[in-house]
This record gives structure tokens, C-alpha cells and sequence, in this order.
């Protein structure tokens, strides 16, 4: 939490507290702000135009009814009763929630299962971090595509290695029972920018504690559990966060590979949901409530997450220092 | 944000005298002093013994996650039929010209040109906005400071879509749609993670240097460009890394922005592949402007890879 104590650059001039000193201490100080100012100056005015006034307008939009054409018209709650009472709204916020639950912790259970894996010293590390992470730097509509082709109920190569394992496989991507699953799936391909975290995290974990446990006879297994895992909460905390916040804003995946929802809406991600709403019916308004909605659902998720951290997330710093 | 406490680097004063692209050693480096020197034979045999069940289960890990990718340039370099023969032939002579057919049955060089355009000018403006601002974090202090910063953190978890639609209205009642002025411009107003980057690294830099530096008279400007930017290649290459793949990966900003068949991004050219009629149903060609598409974001992220895992170390995430 805490934010990096700046000490003036003119600290060592602390010493005298004659008259002159302290005022020329003061000039200088309020020139340095000065230049802070300008400093911070691109991102706090990106703050106020990209960030947080159109989340204000955002908000205020969500009250009303607006199509681009006309002049927006203050509808009250209307849109949010709206919600509450559209299924196809509730459709997708389950949908979400389903890729959302399973997708995220599966992602961190095999970057950091990989992470650990790549962590020490072994021949072709290099390679091997280098092309466990080449899937996410593809990602989005390049990886789609491919999927697309890999999930081909006749041709796709998922298939073919299933019918060689006796296993006759789905019409992944147009049964609404699979379509969802197969999206989940996919997703876990991007699994690299979790490991490659992981594997930052896993540089500042002490070894003595290894060797520690090592002398204690513990198991590889147990070693890692009693000391990766609690070691890395905090690695944990990050990347599940990021993962709800991303799975929220999954797009160009769903609208590649099941367009328009999916069969039978099965893969209709509240991202394309809100997409629909308002750049294809021009339902501005309701489109915001989507967002609004959707927001609220990460912030309450965040919460519970920060809620429960005392739990599972081990606090290095209390400990050591 | 929990993550803004910093690595221990900077208050051990970053002892290494090398002038030069040297980062911030990651938290608990410095404390790890091993005994390897112990004879422990039969324990040293064990472990080599599971280095090697540790590659063998990561080499079977990364034949099956590159397998896509394999199947991708392999679907490339058939032809029509080769493509739906059953089970799939895995030898055969390559159809380089499959490349050819692509680039010239739809208009890919304007597309790469667009894309050129955007990507290159929001890496430029990222890069420029968010080390400036944050070398005014990490370095300068005035009233406030600390509050924005906080609140600056705070937007990595406001999702994209809240601000989607206001973003949107403003950009059409400004006549911006069909442009990619919607797609650059806010890059040069900084990105709360990047900047987060980019402070994290300036701060483990020693304030000697700096001194020095402000002793003979630079400005904080000179002191940002001539002596941070140089120093912080890394993280650089991080941000190139991540803004390029990110920019170039885009396809929600470019498919509500841009509308022209001519203003496409290669993202949003290959979606509509499939579906087009010069192109149709043929998996072959997909597949090669599917691998073309991929090739630029991995050629940058092979490039830069050697600096961009330091780059992530540094940012002590892990804090």
C-alpha cells in the first residue's frame, strides 16, 4: 500500500535551519512541483478524458435513452429494470460467470504449474519460456482463426487426433452444449502471461527456504506447497484479479469464432452482449447499463477477493521486517 | 493497488558501478548465496535426474502448445485438396505461392500500412507519455502527487467498457469516426500500467546520477531525456513489447471506429476472411494470412524478449 517516500533532491541541505536556507529550500520545492505538474500533466489529463469523464458520462447515459440521432431522453431506472428483466441479459452474465469461474483459475493453476517448472536451471529454458509464451503474443483475432480451423467438425485437427484416440468428436463450434466449452479451451492457450509472471515472482522467493525444507525431509510436492504457493499469494492476488477484469472484456475470440452469440446465444459474453446492444441496435443507454452492470460485478468480485486476502495471501513484508 | 511497494534495490543505493542498461536486481537475488560447494553427490545425481523428467514434461508441454501454431504454417503450404484429405498428410511439397495468392487477391499491402500507421504511432506515444509522466512519480514532488497516482492505479481495473460508449458519442460528434485518430490519440495521454513500469524502474535508479547531473545545470526534462530514457532500455522493451502486441492485436477499437474496407486493420481484414468472396471457405489461404497476420507481433516479441523478461522482473510484480 504504501506509496514511495520522495525525498527532495535537495536533502542534504536539511541540516542549517537558519532563515535563508529553509526559504530558498521552499523556492526550490515549489519549482520542483512545478515541474511535477507538468510531468504528470499527460496523465492526469488522460485520467480526466479517457478514464474518469466518461465514466461519469457513462453513468449518467445509463439513466437515459440514446440512439446517436436524437437527444438522449432521461429514462429514470428504466434500463436497469430493463436488465433485471431481460433473459437474454441473464443468459449472458451466466454464460460470463461460467468462463469467467473456469477459465481464470485454470489459466493459474497451469502458468504457475509451467512457472515452476521452468524455474531453475535447465537446458533450453530460453526456448522453452520463449514458446510457452508465443501463443499469447498472437492472441485475439490471428488465434481465433486458427481455432476456428483446429475446432472443424470434419477437417479441424482436434478432431482428427480424437477420432485417432477412438473418440468421436462435437460439432464444437455450432452445438450450443460445446461452443462454450470450446471457447474456455481455447482461452487456455494464452496461459503465458500468467507463467511469465509467476516466474518473476518465483526469482524472489529465497531459496534457504527450499533447503530449509529439504533438510526437513519434505516432499518436492509438499515443498512446494507449503512454499511456493503461500510465497507467491500475493503473485496470485494480481493475476486473478487482471484475469476477472480480463474475462469481462473477452471479444474479438467470441465474435471471431461464434459470431452473433454463438449457437443458440450459448457463447454470448456480456462483451459482445453490450457490442450488439450498442453498435448494432444503437441502444446507447442500455449498452451503459451493461457496463455499469458488468463494472459493478468485477468491483464485488475484487472486493471479495481483498475480502478473503487475509486468508491466503502471505505478507512477506510484516514478517521479515 | 498492492503492488506499488517497492523492490529493496534503491534503498541498498544500487551498488553496481556499470553505467548501462543494468536493472534493478529482483528482490531476494542478493540474499541467495548457495552452498553448492557441499559434496552431496547422491543428492546432486537426483537432481539432475529430475532436470531431465523436468524437460522431458515440458518438451511433451510444448509440442502440444506450438502444435496449433505447426498445423497453422502446415495448412499454409498445402494445396485445396491436400487440405481435406483424411487423416492429414504431413508431408508434401510446400505451396510457397499460397503467400503470393494472398497478398495479391485482397489489398493486404493497405492494410499493412494501416496497421503500420496505428501500431507505430501508439508505441511511439506510450512510450513518450508514460516515461515522462512517470519520471515525474517516481522523481518530483508536489502537493497531490501520491492522490493521482493512487487514483491512476485504480483506472487498471476499470474495464474498457464502461468508458466504451461515452468514448465513442464523443469521437462521432467530433466527425473522428472512420479515422484512426480514435485509435492514437489516447495513446499520448500515458497508461496507468506502463506508467507503473516505467516508475518502478526510475526508481531503482541512483540518485547520484541525477545529482550530478542537476549540479551542472540540467533541466528536469534534460535529466528525463538524456539520462533516464537511455538507462531504461528494458523496460522499454517491455512496453514496445506489450503496446505493440496490444495495438496490433486490437480488433474491438478498429471494428467500431473503423467502418471503410480501405481504413482496415489487418486484425479486422482476417476476420472477415472466411466470409469474403475472393477468399471463401479456403482454409489454405486463411491459414496463410492467418500466419502472416501472427508473424509481426512474434518477430517483435523474439526480438525483444531478451530485455522484455528483465523488463517484468524488475517491475517487482511480485511486491
Amino acid at each position: 500500500m504504501t506509496l514511495t517516500r520522495t525525498e527532495p533532491v535537495a536533502a542534504p541541505s536539511d541540516g542549517p535551519r537558519g532563515e535563508r536556507p529553509k526559504r530558498r529550500r521552499s523556492r526550490m520545492t515549489r519549482n520542483q512541483a512545478l515541474w511535477c505538474y507538468l510531468f504528470i500533466a499527460p496523465a492526469l489529463l488522460g485520467l480526466l478524458l479517457f478514464s474518469l469523464g466518461p465514466m461519469v458520462a457513462s453513468f449518467l447515459l445509463s439513466f437515459t435513452s440514446y440512439d446517436l440521432l436524437s437527444a438522449p431522453q432521461w429514462v429514470g431506472l428504466q434500463n436497469y429494470v430493463g436488465l433485471a428483466e431481460d433473459t437474454l441479459f441473464r443468459k449472458s452474465l451466466s454464460i460470463t460467470l461460467i468462463y469467467g469461474v473456469v477459465s481464470v483459475p485454470a489459466t493459474l493453476l497451469i502458468g504457475l504449474l509451467v512457472a515452476i517448472l521452468l524455474n531453475g536451471k535447465i537446458p533450453a529454458m530460453a526456448f522453452f519460456r520463449s514458446a510457452y509464451y508465443l501463443p499469447s503474443v498472437i492472441s485475439g483475432v490471428a488465434v481465433a482463426m486458427l481455432w476456428k480451423w483446429l475446432y472443424n467438425g470434419q477437417y479441424g485437427l482436434i478432431n482428427t487426433v480424437l477420432g485417432a484416440l477412438g473418440i468421436p468428436g462435437p460439432a464444437w463450434l455450432t452445438d450450443e452444449h460445446w461452443a462454450l466449452r470450446a471457447l474456455i479451451f481455447m482461452s487456455l492457450w494464452g496461459f503465458g502471461g500468467t507463467m511469465l509472471i509467476y516466474l518473476a515472482g518465483l526469482q524472489g522467493v529465497p531459496k534457504e527456504l527450499y533447503e530449509a525444507a529439504q533438510v526437513d525431509g519434505a516432499s518436492r510436492f509438499r515443498q512446494h506447497l507449503h512454499i511456493t504457493v503461500p510465497m507467491l499469494s500475493s503473485v496470485t492476488l494480481f493475476n486473478l484479479i487482471m484475469g476477472i477484469i480480463n474475462s469481462l472484456q473477452v471479444f474479438a475470440e467470441p465474435f471471431v469464432l461464434t459470431p452473433n452469440g454463438g449457437p443458440n446465444q450459448s457463447t454470448l459474453l456480456l462483451s459482445v452482449y453490450l457490442y450488439q446492444n450498442a453498435f448494432q441496435y444503437l441502444k446507447m443507454g442500455y449498452a451503459s447499463a451493461i457496463a455499469w452492470v458488468s463494472f459493478a460485478i468485477i468491483v464485488v468480485f475484487t472486493l471479495l477477493v481483498f475480502r478473503s486476502t487475509p486468508m491466503w495471501v502471505h505478507n512477506e513484508t510484516s514478517e521479515e521486517r | 493497488m498492492s503492488t506499488v511497494e517497492r523492490p529493496a534495490a534503491d534503498r541498498t543505493g544500487d551498488s553496481s558501478p556499470t553505467v548501462g542498461p543494468v536493472p534493478a536486481p529482483p528482490a531476494g537475488a542478493a540474499r541467495a548465496g548457495r552452498p553448492q560447494d557441499r559434496p552431496r553427490r547422491r543428492r546432486h545425481r537426483r537432481g539432475r535426474v529430475a532436470a531431465w523428467v523436468r524437460v522431458i514434461i515440458l518438451s511433451v508441454g510444448c509440442f502440444t502448445v506450438l502444435m496449433p501454431v505447426v498445423w497453422m504454417v502446415l495448412t499454409s503450404l498445402k494445396t485445396a485438396d491436400q487440405v481435406l484429405v483424411m487423416p492429414p498428410v504431413w508431408f508434401f511439397t510446400p505451396q510457397w505461392h499460397n503467400y503470393v495468392d494472398v497478398l495479391t487477391l485482397v489489398p493486404f499491402q493497405r492494410y499493412i500500412l494501416n496497421t503500420a500507421t496505428i501500431v507505430g504511432l501508439v508505441v511511439l506515444g506510450t512510450l513518450l507519455s508514460c516515461s515522462f509522466c512517470a519520471y515525474g512519480f517516481a522523481r518530483l514532488r508536489a502537493p497531490g502527487k501520491k492522490v493521482i497516482f493512487a487514483v491512476l492505479m485504480g483506472t487498471l481495473m476499470l474495464p474498457s467498457t464502461v468508458t466504451l460508449v461515452p468514448t465513442y458519442i464523443v469521437f462521432n460528434n467530433l466527425g473522428w469516426l472512420n479515422t484512426f485518430k480514435p485509435l492514437i490519440l489516447p495513446a499520448f495521454f500515458g497508461s496507468a500500467f506502463f506508467i507503473f513500469l516505467f516508475r518502478q524502474f526510475f526508481l531503482g535508479i541512483p540518485r547520484e546520477l541525477e545529482e550530478a547531473a542537476r549540479i551542472d545545470g540540467a533541466s528536469y526534462f534534460r535529466i528525463w531525456w538524456s539520462l533516464f530514457l537511455p538507462l531504461s532500455w528494458p523496460v522499454i522493451a517491455t512496453v514496445t513489447v506489450f503496446t505493440f502486441v496490444g495495438a496490433y492485436n486490437d480488433f474491438f477499437g478498429p471494428v467500431i471506429y473503423l467502418s471503410d474496407e480501405s481504413k482496415y486493420t489487418i486484425a479486422v481484414a482476417l476476420s472477415y476472411f472466411s466470409g469474403s468472396p475472393r477468399i471463401g471457405p479456403q482454409m489454405h489461404l486463411t491459414m496463410a494470412a492467418t500466419t502472416i497476420a501472427a508473424l509481426p507481433s512474434v518477430i517483435v516479441f523474439l526480438l525483444a524478449q531478451r530485455y522484455f523478461i528483465r523488463g517484468i522482473a524488475v517491475s517487482g510484480i511480485n511486491k
